[in-house]
């Protein structure tokens, strides 16, 4: 009953169209986009819906999507309905745990279809070729959230609630503590890890004892931000987001965020697609990545409990990774045990392999990754 | 020495905080139980309560009225599975397990569109406002919904020991044959118990999305309308004992957040899986191939 009453007005549509074919028409792109979660959690599903809503706008592109699409064999039933009821060509597949076996086996079904996934574990060795992925060096904006945050922090104490400690986490929870740490040199990031990706209660119960310690600032890494943000400001601690703008959720103390946005990533697959590039004939690269330079992720505004000195940094410093000029992990690094990670005068590149390999957590980190 | 405090405090809140929805669909439980039914549907009433109480909440704008389309909901449930438990030839587990996928799918059905607009939350009384520290009046503002289910626990606990619908209900779900003999009406008896009882485990789910963490989201109960059904067994039917089961298993909850922001590290997916840990052992203690439980209804699950 879930997956058919949500769709019917696309088969709707798709026999509208099938009628209309008699006229003179442009050739239309369908894009399937699928999500693991509702599609307005202010979390990850809201970036990518809000993609899918802004790759609609663009002039012969036409979208079908799916929400709250488990990473069962379900999503296989709702990608090959996508491919046969509604001619959709190119499939946006957007949670991490889609790929594989779903994504790879379906791929082998529909080889004239291109199948594009968020997560970057695309492996040219291995896969079809009608498979690509790409990913948001989204640590870039959490290292401008922590610019923000340790302006903001009187106490000098942050708390970071995460999900997992998978590399990607790692990587946003380190940066959060560099550019803390950055403005200023004293400043502390305390990890709490709920264990897995939507967990309400335990989310609330982190920020909760967090904010007892002391902690007046908090962000996080899980699917949904919002019950931490809704937390963080009944008790008066400042917040900063990620996934999506929540600035609604804590009109006080919502200071800024780190917000993918895929409008921009998805528009621009759908104008290669347009100018008939695609997967198979090599025309579209099969690993895309990018930051604040390439319009893969951007900022939320300002709250209003943002100091002009921190919105100075802050703002300096997203010029400076438009322009390039900027890297998060420069020499010389610590891990929190002490060990040297980045050598004085060395720096850890975005594009470097062992940044989507982290597995340890920066000087100023109270946590662990055990 | 300040961060022993502040985890003892912590789990002590989480305690009543993580408590209160535990309270409340055990009671349920428990007095579904009492009639002789198990209802595993308890998790469906769980969220189809969280939903409505949200929704409707949003559109009145008061969370009380959320609370109560909730108890409505949940007897609506209630009388679905007493109905379909009691035809011939069916089976209360396997119906349970069916209307626990029915709750939660017209919850998640209906709730789509209210993931994201606010709803007005339930108030929590201060009681922490003569103290100075913002720690000890956090951990002490505390929903009226909780003393609701204080007072429940000790009703029911008074209703089942001492009156005569009490008696009905135990005779009900100890010796059928014998209630039968009495002139009670076994199916009026049950349908009534199973209704009050996925009433209040609706009631639990208003708490979890009007009170804490207060907000709808598919992913809101985490399984404790399922780990509210194993409380009752560690509770040895008794509504007093649901109580403290209750509290425990919301303590539980927030082991794991509280000694990782203390700067206990080392081994938090442990601490996290303690409910579930807790739920495990629970199991383990009670179960015995030779000899009923002492306490439980001797008609569960005989079919009778």
């Amino acid at each position: 009953m879930r997956r058919l009453l949500p769709r019917f007005p696309h088969h709707t549509a798709a026999a509208l169209a099938l009628f209309a074919t008699a006229a003179p028409s442009f050739a239309e792109t369908v894009m399937g986009f699928i999500y693991v979660g509702p599609k307005d959690d202010y979390g990850y599903n809201q970036a990518h819906a809000e993609g899918g809503a802004g790759v609609g706008k663009v002039p012969g592109v036409k979208v079908v999507e799916e929400a709250s699409v488990p990473e069962t064999n379900a999503v296989q039933e709702t990608m090959l309905n996508m491919v046969n009821i509604d001619g959709a060509s190119v499939l946006f597949p957007t949670s991490f745990g889609y790929f594989d076996p779903h994504i790879l086996k379906v791929a082998k079904e529909a080889p004239e279809v291109q199948f594009l996934h968020c997560g970057g574990l695309y492996d040219e060795k291995k896969h079809p070729k009608n498979v690509g992925s790409y990913f948001g060096w989204i640590y870039e904006a959490q290292y401008v959230n922590g610019i923000v945050a340790g302006h903001a922090s009187k106490s000098g104490k942050l708390g970071f609630i995460a999900a997992k400690p998978i590399p990607q986490v790692l990587l946003n929870i380190n940066a959060f503590a560099l550019g803390a740490r950055k403005a200023n040199p004293k400043a502390t990031v305390k990890v709490v890890f709920t264990g897995d990706w939507a967990m309400p209660v335990k989310e609330a119960e982190a920020a909760n004892s967090l904010i007892d310690q002391g902690i007046d600032v908090l962000t996080c890494h899980v699917d949904s931000p919002k019950v931490i943000t809704q937390t963080s400001e009944r008790r008066g601690a400042y917040v900063c987001g990620y996934h999506a703008n929540a600035a609604a959720l804590a009109p006080k103390g919502y200071l800024t965020g780190a917000e993918w946005d895929w409008s921009s990533v998805y528009s621009k697959y759908a104008k290669m697609i347009q100018d008939g590039k695609s997967l198979m004939n090599g025309g579209i690269p099969h690993l895309i990545r990018g930051g604040f330079k390439e319009g893969f992720i951007k900022m939320s505004p300002y709250g209003p409990a943002v100091s002009d000195a921190a919105k100075a940094d802050a703002d300096a410093a997203k010029a400076a990774f438009m322009a390039g000029t900027l890297e998060v992990f420069t020499g010389e690094l610590k891990d929190n045990e002490g060990n040297v990670k980045v050598p004085a005068g060395g720096a850890l590149k975005r594009d470097d392999p062992a940044i989507e390999s982290m597995s340890w957590l920066v000087e100023g980190v109270l946590g662990s990754t055990k | 020495m300040e961060s022993f405090w502040l985890v003892t405090l912590a789990i002590l809140a989480g305690a009543v905080r993580g408590g209160t929805p535990f309270l409340f669909v055990s009671l349920g439980e428990c007095l579904t139980e009492k009639s002789g039914k198990i209802n595993l549907g308890q998790e469906g009433s769980l969220l189809a309560g969280a939903m409505t109480a949200y929704a409707v909440s949003h559109h009145s704008g008061s969370p009380w009225y959320g609370v109560l389309a909730a108890m409505g909901t949940g007897m609506a449930l209630g009388l679905l599975f007493a109905w379909l438990a009691q035809l011939p030839r069916t089976n209360d587990i396997a119906v349970g397990i069916a209307l626990m996928l029915f709750g939660s799918g017209i919850a998640f059905f209906f709730g789509k569109p209210y993931i994201q607009p606010s709803a007005p939350l339930l108030p929590g009384i201060p009681l922490g406002a003569w103290s100075s520290s913002s720690q000890i009046q956090a951990a002490l503002r505390i929903c009226p919904l909780f003393f609701l289910g204080l007072l429940t626990a000790f009703f029911l606990a008074w209703f089942l020991r001492s009156t005569r619908w009490g008696l009905q209900i135990r005779a009900a779900g100890d010796q059928p044959s014998a209630a039968r003999a009495l002139g009670i009406s076994l199916k009026s008896v049950r349908t009534w118990a199973a209704m009050a009882g996925s009433g209040l485990a609706a009631v639990g789910g208003s708490y979890l999305s009007l009170y804490y963490p207060g907000a709808w989201t598919e992913a809101i109960s985490g399984g404790q309308g399922l780990m509210a059904v194993a409380l009752v067994i560690f509770a040895r039917w008794d509504p007093k004992m649901c109580l403290v089961a209750s509290l425990l298993f919301g303590g539980a909850q927030s082991v794991g957040p509280a000694l990782q922001a203390a700067g206990i590290q080392t081994g938090y997916y442990l601490w996290n899986a303690s409910p579930y840990v807790l739920t495990l052992i629970v199991m383990i203690i009670t179960c015995s191939t030779k000899k009923s439980l002492a306490g439980a209804p001797g008609a569960l699950a005989t079919g009778e």
